[in-house]
């Protein structure tokens, strides 16, 4: 089991495909106060890897965890700035 | 260490205050450029219009958006209809000439067959929760993508600027395309 996180917003992208777990992830980090953490619900597979590959490109967001959880695939991102 | 006035290249003699001002001047400068590069730019020249080649475009775009680029996607000839608000909803994969399709092209000839294997597509993308090209087009614009309309293919082709989806640029040609490939750093033409 992970780490419990405080979330300060969930995204359910379940059903959406690419691009839409990234596209949806990025809009909703916008509006998350800095240090919050947005929590994603997806059932892309491809969202494992394309989430880490935003996160990894993109400043003042950092990719805490990313947790497969039967169907859904469950990713934290903390907004760092 | 020299106590002589400090010149310009020309011999004009600058006192310290003017000194100042001049590498505060440069320091801005060099400040706008580091910013400059920081955010990526890329441009994607989308010349086609059927179904299929709608998507790769748009997601891209839409993606690059995402990561904070700069994103301008020049859309000319056929890949224009991508950006007319009527023909965009109607885009159609081709059945003749296409060896992704499961049927041979004497059949794939028969009227109807485009609007048949573009309705199969569009029920495998709607099962697949893949996006609309009319929600890409809306999410690519949200996220900020320049979305342009070559002028000449609009004249070319007898369309109105009013035909297309709110937002989309007009007015726009080569060169406007070229200047921001130029300062790109990545270009696809699909």
């Amino acid at each position: 089991m992970s780490v419990t996180y405080d979330v300060t917003e969930t995204l359910d992208v379940k059903g959406a495909s690419c691009p839409m777990p990234v596209v949806k992830t990025k809009s909703a980090i916008d509006n998350v106060p800095d240090g919050g953490v947005l929590e994603v619900l997806s059932t892309d597979k491809g969202s494992m890897s394309d989430i880490d590959g935003w996160a990894a490109g993109t400043s003042g967001v950092e990719l805490l965890e990313q947790v497969e959880d039967g169907d859904v695939y469950k990713h934290y991102v903390e907004k760092t700035a | 260490m020299s106590t002589e006035p400090s010149s310009t290249a020309d011999g004009t003699q600058l006192s310290t205050a003017e000194l100042q001002a001049r590498i505060e001047e440069l320091e801005e400068t060099v400040a706008d450029l580091e910013t400059d590069d920081e955010q990526q730019k890329m441009t994607i020249v989308a010349t086609q219009g059927t179904f299929d080649m709608a998507y790769p475009p748009l997601i891209l775009a839409s993606t690059a958006a995402a990561f904070g680029w700069d994103v301008v996607v020049f859309h000319t000839f056929w890949g224009l209809d991508i950006l007319h608000e009527e023909k965009s909803e109607k885009l159609q994969l081709s059945a003749v000439g296409n060896p992704n399709m499961p049927m041979p092209n004497a059949l794939a000839a028969l009227p109807g067959m485009d609007r048949l294997a573009t309705r199969m597509m569009e029920n495998r993308i709607d099962d697949n929760g893949t996006a609309t090209i009319k929600e890409l087009i809306d999410l690519s614009l949200e996220q900020g993508v320049e979305l342009q309309a070559c002028q000449m293919t609009i004249e070319l082709m007898e369309y109105d600027e009013d035909d297309f989806y709110d937002d989309v640029t007009v007015g726009v040609g080569a060169a406007t395309a070229l200047q921001h490939m130029a300062e790109s750093d990545i270009q696809l033409l699909v």
